[in-house]
């Protein structure tokens, strides 16, 4: 609570406020309110989404833009990828994040060995799928492969491998999933370590003294007590799943069946605004969950503080 | 004692691989641009990144060695009359599909070719695919011998990043294109002001800072205003404002970019300085707010209820306490926000369209086939010094933020 002394006029806090309110009522509030009512209007916004409803085809009245969002091969293929994503890359990254912040943990070079796994942090996501489609590179022909994958597979004796134009769609994913591994396992690691290194060491102490094994430990004490950071990074990956779009905009452009649902809305933006903002709707209301989270985890804080 | 230190030592060798296979599986792909960007053109084709420090074979160099030197010699000039140093001379078979037709003749009564397996090869007409195959090596060291094809530069080179730096998308390097004076159609003067080049990654460079700096001061700035108003100020609604914006954090930008740029259209801003800036101080602010918000609210009372004893206002307050106090979280927000902005492509291919910065840059010099690798990994380096240098100077800041943002409490 503010101390008494510093009660100030009912005016002066709405001076410190007006800057930050005005600019993200501009920013966000507004335009957010923007977009779902551009929604329901037509490919240029001029008129209702109900005008290109033709008779003897499928359509939602105002509501047709939704039935693209949800319906469309494209979009249910977009939403199987972010599903997809979700489901390999929150545990893939928290694993690895994981397993990361435990390992490094007990060696001297430490600080080195993180430093490295966070460093993909920094870069942007166009530099990140630079680097990874060169990882990916194939040769058509005769010559040499230049992508260090491919010419793994050659020295074994396999053929080479198209991994993000192959006509196996999972193949195309995986390599994505791989990329987005790579980029955000130190993401988690940092997290994490943090956590466990505030685990009380006294307790991990009486726990081995009593004849408990490593794998004990880590399961039946650090485990527990780090579950809720490990909460924390699964909402946070979420939103940034839910969100993906630089890395596939940049390695596949959305093709051989690798589209995702930001992707999609960034293909509509100049060409079908209706649409693309019904997909931004659907976006946010994928997220609203977790803003809820959020908010609750937040108050809960608040409480206690 | 001492086996006790060995065999502890010895135990912990697994871990010692997990941590070091780690690191170098995820240094592996960087590594690859990164010696890349210093290859040619013709190197990065041919050959993988791994072998830039090994000179591999000019091809066909062997199997002339084997076949042709007896007679030819190893420069190709021991023959008079047949010089094969003569472009004139090797032009007619610069395609092994027309040096195999010449080689099939006899000369005086003697085949051409001495070896018997390479003689096999050359006269059973059953297997001509395959000679074309085997020969073409050798064709290829003909043209580099006699000077009319190019032998493959495997040495390093600054080339690419220079060519990167102005721009340069032709099929020499920017420097050779300047000293034979074959500068592309004009647009090259071949002096510093090149830098200055609208498809350069130099130009983009500059116009990423110019996006960069005033995105992270401006939300910092009005971000510190709001969030000491939430920590020491009291008005109605305080608690659910706050609410709303742990929500609005996480409000995705794509939600908001077609209504900001039409509004854009009708003011004005489109592709200016001046509403890219605004844009990101928009998003900066939630998070900027709650991070700042968070820390202040931590200061001790008695700091504040102790400076009002002496006389302060909340405008002292703000200035001599609160700011000077959360140094450590503005620079944490300061190196995530710059970080963020800087590494960002989709606002500014949106927002600033007639100036592209970095990333943007980047996905323009993206060759759809892959011929452009040389430039594509400098370009990328390019892209990538600024945010690692802030990043591993700045580290312990960028993860306080990290850990202030994520797991609060």
């Amino acid at each position: 609570m503010v101390p008494k002394i510093m009660r100030q006029g009912t005016l002066t806090p709405w001076l410190y406020l007006a800057a930050a309110v005005a600019i993200m009522l501009v920013f966000i509030v507004y335009p957010t309110l923007n977009t779902v009512m551009l929604s329901l209007r037509n490919k240029t916004g001029t008129q209702s989404a109900a005008v290109d409803c033709r008779p003897g085809e499928p359509c939602w009245g105002t509501f047709d833009n939704y039935r693209y969002a949800l319906t469309d091969s494209e979009m249910t293929q977009a939403l199987r990828n972010n599903t997809l994503w979700l489901l390999f890359m929150v545990p893939g990254t928290v694993a690895a994040g994981l397993l990361f912040a435990v390992v490094t943990d007990r060696v001297r070079y430490e600080r080195l060995a993180k430093t490295i796994i966070f460093l993909p942090m920094a870069i942007s996501f166009v530099g990140a799928s630079i680097i990874w489609k060169f990882v990916y590179a194939l040769q058509s022909g005769a010559g040499a492969q230049i992508g260090v994958l491919n010419a793994a597979l050659v020295a074994l004796g396999r053929t080479p491998i198209p991994w993000l134009t192959s006509a196996n769609w999972m193949v195309n994913n995986v390599s994505l999933w791989i990329v987005g591994v790579w980029l955000w396992a130190g993401f988690c690691m940092t997290i994490l370590s943090a956590a466990l290194k505030a685990v009380p060491g006294e307790i991990l102490e009486a726990a081995r003294v009593d004849g408990a094994s490593e794998w004990q430990v880590f399961w039946r004490i650090m485990f527990p007590i780090i579950l809720p950071t490990i909460t924390v990074v699964i909402t946070t990956m979420v939103i940034n799943i839910l969100k993906v779009f630089d890395i596939v905009f940049v390695m596949t452009g959305g093709l051989n069946g690798t589209e995702v649902i930001a992707n999609r809305m960034f293909k509509f933006i100049v060409t079908n605004q209706g649409r693309s903002m019904a997909i931004a709707v659907l976006l946010i209301a994928l997220t609203i969950p977790i803003m809820i989270i959020n908010v609750r985890r937040f108050r809960e804080q608040e409480a206690i503080r | 004692m001492s086996t006790e230190r060995v065999k502890n030592t010895l135990r912990r060798i697994p871990l010692h691989i997990v941590v070091i296979g780690m690191v170098v599986l995820w240094l592996i792909p960087a590594l690859g641009i990164f010696v890349t960007s210093f290859r040619s053109r013709e190197a990065v084709r041919t050959s993988g990144w791994w072998t830039a420090l090994s000179t591999p074979p000019t091809p066909g160099q062997e199997e002339y060695a084997a076949a042709c030197a007896s007679c030819h010699g190893a420069d190709g000039k021991a023959l008079t009359g047949v010089d094969l140093s003569d472009p004139t001379v090797v032009e007619s078979f610069t395609s092994s599909a027309r040096l195999i037709r010449m080689l099939r003749e006899p000369i005086d009564g003697q085949p051409h070719v001495e070896d018997p397996e390479w003689q096999a090869l050359i006269q059973d007409t059953q297997r001509t695919r395959e000679a074309v195959e085997q020969l073409a090596p050798v064709s290829e060291h003909l043209s580099i011998l006699s000077g009319l094809g190019r032998a493959v530069d495997y040495s390093l080179t600054a080339s690419n990043w220079i060519d990167a730096l102005v721009g340069y998308k032709g099929t020499e390097t920017y420097q050779a294109d300047c000293a034979t004076g074959v500068s592309q159609s004009g647009k090259f003067k071949c002096n510093a002001r090149d830098l200055l080049n609208p498809e350069g990654m130099a130009r983009a460079f500059l116009n990423s800072l110019l996006v960069t700096i005033p995105s992270t001061i401006l939300p910092i700035l009005f971000a510190a205003f709001a969030a000491y108003a939430f920590a020491w100020l009291h008005f109605p609604g305080r608690m659910w404002m706050f609410a709303l914006l742990v929500g609005l954090q996480i409000v995705p930008l794509q939600m908001t970019l077609v209504p900001i740029a039409q509004l854009y259209s009708k003011l004005g801003l489109s592709s200016t300085y001046v509403g890219i800036w605004l844009f990101h101080t928009g998003f900066g602010l939630p998070y900027a707010i709650y991070l700042l918000r968070n820390f202040l609210g931590g200061l001790p009372r008695d700091l504040f209820e102790s400076i009002y004893l002496d006389g302060a206002n909340h405008w002292t307050a703000f200035w001599k306490l609160a700011v000077p106090l959360s140094v450590p979280a503005i620079g944490s927000l300061a190196i995530f926000q710059f970080l963020w902005v800087w590494n960002d492509l989709l606002v500014a291919i949106i927002l600033l369209p007639t100036s592209p910065v970095l990333t943007y840059q980047i996905t323009n010099l993206i060759d759809p086939r892959g011929g452009n690798w040389h430039l594509l990994t400098a370009a990328a380096f390019l892209s990538m010094i600024v945010p690692m240098i802030v990043f591993v100077a700045f580290q312990r800041y960028f993860v306080r933020g990290l850990l202030a943002g994520a797991v609060k409490g």
